[in-house]
């Protein structure tokens, strides 16, 4: 059997876990907006986020793209399955993508587009969190085609991961700003991580007791001898991860919350990636299944592996021009 | 009634909607891009400041149009599977590895340094801000060369085979990507692109020349535009004749729609202007030229041109929307082209920048690369229809399994969405040209900063 399609699986789930991490930061701030002390923090918060967020969301167009290019079959399947929420999620996308621009050119729409930012954040995360709900609890598949109905997507399961996401999201973006700005900003930032944090708890506990209820496959594999032994650590990780956290934050340490948290966010998302193996569509196609033409696959993987590292180095570049904290005067 | 909406016809008006929106702002930016960086060079070779003014001011344009670019851009990676799974299923070994290689060499290079661009002046060293203007500008134009590789694929494909289930598989993908049409399109959209930003930029030169605002940056807009009209409109129109030869050997029914011809003839006539009745397949009202259309096509007075008539009505493409498309997109090049000519006479006579009337010409022309380049796009795609592969699979076959009332719904979400963030950009791409350039040194990225937002790190300043 050919290991390119796994080669491409492993990579579609890097891709998503980077745009899940990164623009996961910046929907937080978006999603915090309206709650910072004042106006300025609010002009700190967006400077901060303003060289990034247009790459950071790159990545879920290179994971929509990604799909289609190695995986056509998956792409064909669930896109129609989460037409709705998709939408909506692009509709908020548009409109906190916008919002940098015009927010700053705005003089009396201002606050229409600091709430612009907010809610498309918002929307954008929650529809996120909904179509990742509504993922791991299965896709109806006949043929090669969709054949569930247009809302099979929402249901209690769904909305509660999508509020989930909206406070995982808020966690990454509160501890970024942490890292990125001082004073009030600072402080208040520090404050919400530290509530936020609690709920992402809870949710990350519903979240891991109930998927292997609902879900027998996944049950056994979390739960089987000897798997047990080697999945057992990333709970427990993750639990001293959170704790972790909460002990930074209280001791007053800037950096190291953020990156804690990327840390929790990415041992959650292991946990998924392992649970939903090795189907790409839940529980109807495999990677395997769904894989493109052995010829594609390879005249993709070809320019990616030079391609790739290369982004990463340009994005790391990017990241370290503008490293250190945003500065507090200077606007108008 | 609503269980009659037909997803197929919907869906195809929310592609229509959504790309037509969004290709206004990457032809917007790739002229922009492009020009910024010529800006930046006849800044940094003459350090004449005037030129910085005028940079700075349309790198905040760029920024806005930008931005909207990419917001409808992410739209459109999801929108082939949102509402077209069958094309997805049957042709994404093909379309997606070069959809996926324009996220990759393209999308990731453009995003990245957009922000060194607009926020990274003062930031990093001089020579490697131009660069970074330099790559946006090369990452515009590679992303144009390949999404136009897949129009030009689903256009005349080359390379595949198709399978038992319907399925088409690469063959050979030198052929898949350099497609047969793939040189006249990409040249032909890039010129557009370019000059769609000339005459906007034109027309904003013209704009404060008559008000005679902000006369010195005004003059290097308007001029640089002008070089443009008289070089580069005329190239457009070799190059869309030579795009037009190539339609006519791969599909020579999108010409013949174009051509508002029905029967097949020698010596045919062109049609200046006219009314093509779809129903009694002649084209009414028609103001002819004897023979002009043979001349053209075949460059021979009495070649023979094809005629819809040999194509099965179901074969044909819906012939009003292509032939009246394509006489507004041909009409507005043909402006263009005297307003280049126009410009030469009053630069040789010394009166290009204070001609009122020509100045007043211009600030009208200023939206016409946008309408002309819409109206090109609705001839290239309606004239390929009903196939959405050419030749391999229709449309109908392509749409996905979702019902019409939800495309419905999305249609009436994109044209609330898109109205309220078009009008917003284009009422602060307006007010940016109101307020005109400003000068040096008291401005700071897009933002309009009056400081560096984010503190300084002195090691980071030295000129790379």
């Amino acid at each position: 059997m050919s290991a390119i399609p796994f080669i491409w699986y492993c990579l579609l789930i890097v891709a998503l876990c980077l745009y899940v991490l990164l623009d996961g930061f910046d929907l937080g701030v978006g999603i915090l907006f309206p709650f910072a002390p004042s106006e300025e923090s609010r002009d700190l918060m967006m400077n901060s986020i303003a060289p990034f967020w247009d790459g950071n969301e790159t990545w879920l167009v290179l994971s929509g793209g990604g799909l289609l290019a190695a995986f056509p079959l998956a792409y064909s399947i669930l896109m129609p399955a989460f037409y709705m929420p998709v939408i909506l999620m692009l509709f908020g996308l548009i409109f906190r993508g916008v919002a940098f621009e015009f927010r700053f050119k705005a003089t009396k729409g201002r606050s229409i587009w600091s709430y612009a930012f907010h809610f498309g954040s918002v929307l954008a995360a929650f529809m996120q969190g909904m179509i990742l709900g509504a993922y791991v609890t299965g896709v109806q598949v006949a043929g090669r085609s969709f054949a569930g109905r247009p809302f099979d997507w929402i249901s209690a399961y769904s909305f509660m991961t999508g509020v989930a996401l909206v406070f995982g999201y808020a966690l990454l973006g509160s501890t970024w700003l942490v890292m990125k700005t001082e004073g009030v900003t600072r402080d208040w930032a520090r404050k919400c991580a530290s509530y936020v944090l609690a709920y992402v708890a809870l949710f990350l506990g519903i979240v891991s007791i109930s998927l292997p209820i609902m879900n027998g496959t996944i049950r056994k594999l979390w739960f089987s001898l000897p798997d047990f032994y080697y999945f057992a650590p990333m709970p427990l990780a993750t639990a001293v991860l959170v704790l972790a956290v909460w002990r930074q934050l209280y001791r007053g340490s800037d950096t190291s919350p953020f990156f804690m948290s990327l840390g929790i966010f990415l041992l959650g998302y292991i946990g998924w990636a392992i649970s939903l193996w090795p189907w790409l569509v839940p529980f109807a196609v495999t990677y395997r299944q769904a894989a493109a033409a052995h010829s594609s696959q390879m005249f993709l993987l070809a320019g990616t592996i030079f391609v790739l590292p290369t982004i990463l180095a340009y994005f790391a570049y990017c990241y370290y021009v503008f490293r250190g904290k945003v500065a507090q005067a200077g606007y108008y | 009634m609503l269980g009659h909406l037909d997803p197929v016809l919907l869906s195809r008006i929310q592609f229509a909607f959504v790309i037509a929106f969004h290709i206004l702002f990457p032809a917007s930016t790739i002229g922009l891009a492009s020009w910024l960086a010529v800006l930046q060079w006849r800044w940094m070779k003459t350090k004449n400041s005037v030129y910085g003014d005028v940079y700075h001011m349309w790198l905040k344009i760029f920024a806005v149009a930008f931005g909207m670019g990419v917001v409808s851009g992410v739209v459109m990676s999801f929108q082939f599977g949102t509402n077209w799974a069958g094309f997805a299923d049957k042709a994404g070994n093909i379309i997606g590895p070069m959809l996926g290689y324009e996220v990759l060499t393209a999308f990731f290079l453009e995003a990245s340094f957009l922000g060194v661009m607009l926020f990274g002046e003062n930031r990093v060293g001089r020579k490697t801000y131009f660069a970074s203007n330099i790559i946006v500008a090369a990452g515009t134009l590679l992303s144009a060369f390949w999404i136009l590789a897949v129009n030009s694929w689903m256009q005349t494909p080359r390379g595949f085979r198709i399978a038992q289930n319907g399925l088409l598989f690469p063959v050979d993908w030198k052929q898949i990507v350099f497609s047969p049409s793939l040189p006249y399109r990409f040249f032909h959209m890039v010129t557009a692109a370019y000059l769609t930003t000339a005459f906007g930029v034109g027309g904003v030169g013209a704009y404060y020349l008559l008000r005679n605002r902000h006369v010195k940056q005004a003059r290097v807009m308007f001029g640089m535009a002008m070089i443009m009209a008289i070089f580069i409109a005329p190239l457009q129109l070799f190059l869309g004749d030579a795009h037009g030869r190539n339609t006519l050997e791969y599909q020579p029914e999108k010409v013949a729609a174009m051509e508002g011809l029905w029967k097949t003839q020698r010596g045919a006539p062109s049609i200046l202007f006219g009314w093509p009745d779809q129903k009694d397949e002649v084209t009414k009202y028609a103001i002819e030229i004897p023979k002009l259309s043979s001349l053209i096509l075949t460059h021979n007075l009495n070649g023979l041109v094809r005629g819809l008539d040999e194509w099965p009505k179901n074969d044909r493409p819906p012939v009003p929307v292509v032939f009246i498309a394509f006489r507004v997109m041909v009409g507005l090049g043909v402006l263009m082209i005297l307003t280049g000519l126009t410009a030469l006479v009053l630069y040789f006579r010394k009166r290009l920048f204070d001609t009122r009337w020509f100045l007043r010409w211009c600030e009208v022309m200023s939206p016409a690369g946008y309408i002309a380049l819409l109206a090109g796009w609705c001839v290239t795609e309606t004239g390929r229809q009903p196939w959405v592969i050419y030749g391999i699979m229709r449309t109908s076959r392509a749409v996905s399994p979702v019902t019409g009332l939800t495309v419905a719904l999305s249609i009436c979400g994109f044209v609330l969405t898109y109205g309220v963030v078009f009008g917003s950009g284009v009422h602060y791409i307006l007010k940016l040209i109101r307020k005109g350039p400003e000068a040096e040194g008291e401005i700071y990225g897009s933002h309009g900063l009056s400081k560096p937002p984010l503190i300084t790190d002195p090691a980071s300043k030295k000129d790379s």
